[in-house]
């Protein structure tokens, strides 16, 4: 039972960054109509958003500590960030050990401004062309963001650690009632998993009680139609767009403590995101928020010790197995809509 | 050869462009500081006509159906372990090797294509995609005895080889034509210039263009018409009395065969595998590489992946000290700008390059290089007062 | 016995009753028409005869043989061939490979692995391809992109795809809609002569009225999922019953 619990926790984080990346990924599809193969790239964008943040706050200047010397008795030069001459030391120390929280307010706009850069210069021209050409324009796309986000930060990943004051882990078996220390979890992945959970409250409740949200609705069911009373979906798809992207940037500035991002962390996340999208059903948003946190889990349950020796290497194609099934026995993934992608 | 005029030309210049491959990629004096530009050296000319097999197979499905694969890299992966195995096991010979991999890699192909098949569109290509994945992982974990795992295969001294005679100790298994050494290389000098001529350049080449001819002849063919329909119209297909899903798969089934004729190809020229050539952006690799050259199109493919493999090569070489060496007629500060402007673009940064001039391609120019020719020849005829007629005939395009 | 017998077909959209009760029966060698306002199920009908929807109950026979549960290129191979509403054809090939396409179907069936051959050696399939350009008046178009023709021609087209499969039901689903007069007439003459010449049993949808009495010879009027009445364009045009659930609502009705 303690197992159990232990897997299905562990496969919360994992599913809750899938959820949200599909959960951009549909929406943007279900919207424009677009298949965004660079979608991973937002997300791993926001990671370095995090990564940025953190080297911004911890800019230093030299200065020469008269009370301490190095080994040759010279006055020892230690680099003092900037931080301290404004916030004074244990402010500064607070606010770089925060970096990562923080960086979601610094994300936000920089992720919603790329969504639209790339919708109003690259995907807007993209509505009528076939899906390959989307497919190929984006992937082209994403190839140019990680080489640019490689040639800036290099191409080994950047630790990037959570708050001091969530390194711990929590003992859930302790307090469900099992042994201590059979149920440990990383209190860094409780937050995670809280704030995916927000976020996706958040846009959903976004879609469905502003009128804003509604339109979106609409025009996710019936593009043509909603054109037709006069409400200018384009601008509202190319803030959707730009929603979808902070979504993904938010993902991956929370997942840095995680797994240190690197600049090939977006294409390993957007075919799994993919394959999630389409299990959920193409262009349905609780689907893609299901399957993500399904497919998380299930991957979990895989990497199970016991798991592993009946089937070897399960693990590794547990996701790409049932999203085979799911399509062959449902075409339209779990929660698809009819008619959609439907050639 | 059941060819037209204009195919049989074509096939012509290429037969040509490969046999004098030596020569025409290596136009720059030994030493000289363009020799970098050369190209003609066995590793990278091999690479270039395997990966044009591998893109001319993948055309005849994504070019002709129009059903993008990203899958691909699995079936030349599959391939590759096909070859080596027959090397470890019957003989240092690549017929068998050769022959095997492109039987392995079919069959393969018909199980993936049979289930992937059911569905088209992006949901095609993400159960390619998924498939190719699995692969991967397979490879790279459970199917370890299979597939050497990390370390990957080569042959060795110890493996049976039931049908070569024993080596003598201490020498290593080397690929062979019934013994032609596929590393063998004769190299000639002109005054500064160096040739060399490398007998597994010339077998891949021979391949590449039998595989070429093939590839001329389905798209030529009623079967070849039948796949462009399913591209046009699908509907109309099926209202036609005809069934897609048989043509489509075929087509899928051949391609796989090219992708494992080249998989099998690379173990000939080069006698070793790892799973990372199956690696998803290794598909997308010969994605690129189709439709930088002009998807649907006979040569589009093959100047595709010779275009990337050249630039590959070529780009990733230039580094800094280079830049600096080619600037240094500018003024100093201009020197170190335009040094700073480039660089980012060469050397390590090549898949930026590949990744924009891909996305410039797919935006502006959706036929690739070979309708950037075409636009280009266009151009230069208009300029001619122009006494040819115009003709009404749509041409299947090259 | 008509060539094609429906009996009680009904099909149901979720809770929506797109076809109730429906029976009909088309003799050979004639020309039939289904007519019914929007909405009456005339399409759900067609799509139910040519494999695009199964219907939850009933039967559907062509020439004594269930056509249900069969594929659309089964049911097409066995002798039934289609017309849609916007001209559906191979819009990338030309219009010479557009008319090989449907000779090859009739010559070798759904499927046949012709990879070595050349197209110019297969002279029967171009020789009867380029008959059926003639008798379509479009053998100075054949090197002209398919996509680039009128909607007339394409209509043409189509038409002459679908006859060279020699079919022996041949179904339009409103052949003249969208078309400026001129081409509608065109296609009524076309039609008639084609009906006049050939062999065949055309079953046609269709809004327009005067498409509808110039070449049908029985008319079945569908309303609300179900056959209203049958019977000779004259009658119908007297019905008080097709007057008011039909033709009434338009103005410019026959």
């Amino acid at each position: 039972m303690d197992a159990i619990i232990l897997q299905i926790l562990n496969g919360l984080d994992k599913g809750s960054a899938y959820a949200l990346i599909a959960l951009g990924l549909t929406l943007i599809f279900g919207t424009l109509g677009v298949v965004n193969f660079a979608h991973g790239a937002l997300f791993m964008i926001g990671a370095f958003c995090a990564v940025t943040l953190s080297r911004i706050l911890t800019l230093s200047h030299e200065v020469v500590d008269e009370t301490r010397t190095d080994f040759l008795g010279n006055p020892l030069k230690v680099d003092v960030p900037y931080l301290y001459d404004i916030f004074g030391q244990t402010t500064g120390d607070a606010i770089i050990d925060w970096a990562v929280p923080i960086s979601i307010l610094f994300a936000i706009p920089v992720m919603v401004f790329i969504g639209f850069a790339m919708e109003r210069g690259l995907i807007k021209h993209f509505y009528k062309r076939p899906h390959a050409d989307q497919i190929l324009v984006t992937f082209g796309l994403a190839i140019v963001l990680q080489e640019i986000i490689k040639y800036f930060y290099g191409a080994n990943p950047i630790p990037t650690p959570a708050p001091s004051a969530f390194t711990g882990s929590f003992d859930f078996g302790a307090m469900l009632g099992f042994d201590p220390g059979s149920i440990i979890y990383p209190y860094w992945r409780i937050i995670y998993f809280m704030f995916a959970a927000v976020i996706i409250g958040a846009v959903f409740a976004f879609l469905q009680f502003t009128t804003f949200g509604m339109v979106v609705r609409a025009g996710m069911a019936d593009r043509e139609t909603v054109g037709l009373l006069g409400i200018n979906i384009d601008k509202r798809f190319t803030i959707m767009f730009g929603i979808a992207a902070a979504v993904a940037g938010l993902a991956g500035v929370m997942y840095t403590p995680i797994n240190s991002p690197n600049y090939h962390m977006g294409m390993d996340f957007l075919v799994l995101s993919f394959v999630v999208v389409v299990v959920g059903g193409m262009g349905s948003l609780p689907g893609a928020v299901l399957a993500g946190f399904l497919l998380g889990i299930l991957e979990s349950f895989a990497s199970m010790a016991i798991v592993l020796e009946t089937l070897p290497g399960i693990n590794q194609i547990i996701i790409y197995l049932v999203a085979i099934i799911i399509l062959l026995t449902r075409p339209r993934g779990l929660m698809g809509r009819k008619g959609v992608m439907e050639d | 050869m059941g060819l037209t005029k204009k195919d049989f030309t074509l096939l012509i210049i290429v037969a040509v462009l490969c046999l004098f491959a030596p020569f025409i990629l290596n136009p720059f004096p030994e030493g000289s500081a363009m020799a970098q530009f050369n190209a003609g050296y066995p590793d990278l000319m091999q690479r270039l006509v395997i990966f044009g097999i591998f893109a001319i197979g993948f055309n005849i499905l994504f070019g002709l159906t129009g059903y993008l694969s990203f899958g691909h890299a699995a079936f030349l992966g599959v391939g590759s372990y096909a070859a080596i195995w027959m090397m470890k096991l019957l003989t240092m010979n690549v017929i068998p090797a050769i022959i095997v991999s492109v039987a392995v890699a079919g069959l393969f192909s018909l199980l993936v294509g049979w289930i992937s098949l059911r569905r088209s569109g992006i949901y095609f290509s993400i159960l390619t995609l998924a498939f190719a994945q699995m692969s991967y992982s397979l490879a790279y974990s459970v199917l370890t005895p299979i597939t050497g795992g990390e370390t990957g295969l080569q042959p060795k001294y110890t493996d049976p080889r039931i049908l070569d005679g024993d080596l003598p100790p201490g020498e290593t298994p080397r690929a062979n034509l019934f013994g032609l050494d596929m590393k063998d290389s004769t190299q000639i000098t002109m005054g500064d210039w160096v040739f060399t001529f490398n007998a597994g350049y010339y077998v891949a080449a021979v391949v590449m263009l039998v595989a070429f001819y093939v590839s001329i002849r389905i798209f030529r063919s009623p079967f070849g018409m039948m796949l462009r329909a399913v591209k046009s119209n699908q509907q109309r297909l099926n209202y036609t009395g005809l069934n897609s899903k048989p043509y489509t798969l075929a087509a899928f089934v051949i391609s796989g065969m090219y992708a494992g004729l080249a998989g099998g190809l690379l173990v000939a020229m080069d006698t070793q595998v790892g799973a990372e050539r199956m690696f998803w952006t290794a598909s997308g690799e010969v994605v690129l590489m189709t439709i930088l050259g002009g998807a649907g199109t006979l040569i589009g493919p093959v100047l595709g992946a010779g275009f990337i493999k050249y630039f590959e090569n070529i780009i990733s070489k230039i580094n800094e000290s280079i830049l600096h060496q080619w600037f240094a007629f500018m003024p100093d500060g201009i020197e170190d700008f335009l040094v700073s402007m480039v660089y980012p673009f060469i050397g390590k940064g090549w898949h930026l390059t590949l990744g924009i001039v891909f996305m410039l391609v797919v935006i502006f120019l959706p036929g690739g290089l070979v309708e950037g020719g075409q636009r280009v020849a266009r151009l230069f005829k208009r300029r001619k007062p122009s006494s040819d007629k115009p003709d009404g005939k749509t041409t299947p395009a090259e | 016995m008509g060539i094609l017998e429906v009996k009680n077909v009904g099909k149901r959209f979720g809770g929506l009753q797109a076809l109730g009760d429906v029976n009909l029966s088309i003799a050979e060698n004639t020309v039939h028409a289904i007519i019914g306002p929007n909405g009456a199920g005339k399409s759900t009908l067609l799509n139910c005869l040519v494999g695009k929807l199964i219907p939850d109950t009933g039967s559907v026979m062509f020439d004594g043989k269930s056509v249900l549960g069969r594929k659309p290129y089964e049911i097409n191979q066995m002798g039934i061939s289609r017309v849609f509403q916007t001209p559906e054809i191979f819009a990338d090939l030309s219009v010479m490979e557009n008319m090989m396409i449907p000779c090859f179907a009739k010559r070798d069936g759904a499927f046949q692995m012709n990879a070595i051959a050349t197209i110019p050696s297969q002279r029967d399939v171009i020789a009867s391809a380029e008959q059926m350009l003639e008798d379509m008046n479009m053998a100075d178009k054949r090197h002209m992109h398919a996509g680039s023709l009128s909607r007339g021609d394409k209509r043409r087209l189509e038409i002459g795809m679908c006859l060279s499969q020699e079919p022996r039901l041949l179904l339009l689903d409103e052949p003249t809609a969208g078309m400026a007069r001129a081409d509608t007439n065109n296609t009524i003459d076309l039609l008639k002569q084609i009906s006049e010449e050939r062999d065949i049993t055309i079953a046609i949808i269709e809004h327009d009225m005067h498409v509808v009495f110039s070449l049908a010879e029985r008319i079945t009027v569908l309303a609300q999922g179900t056959p209203l009445v049958e019977d000779t364009p004259d009658r119908i045009k007297g019905n008080p019953k097709v007057r008011e659930a039909y033709l009434g609502e338009t103005q410019d009705a026959a």
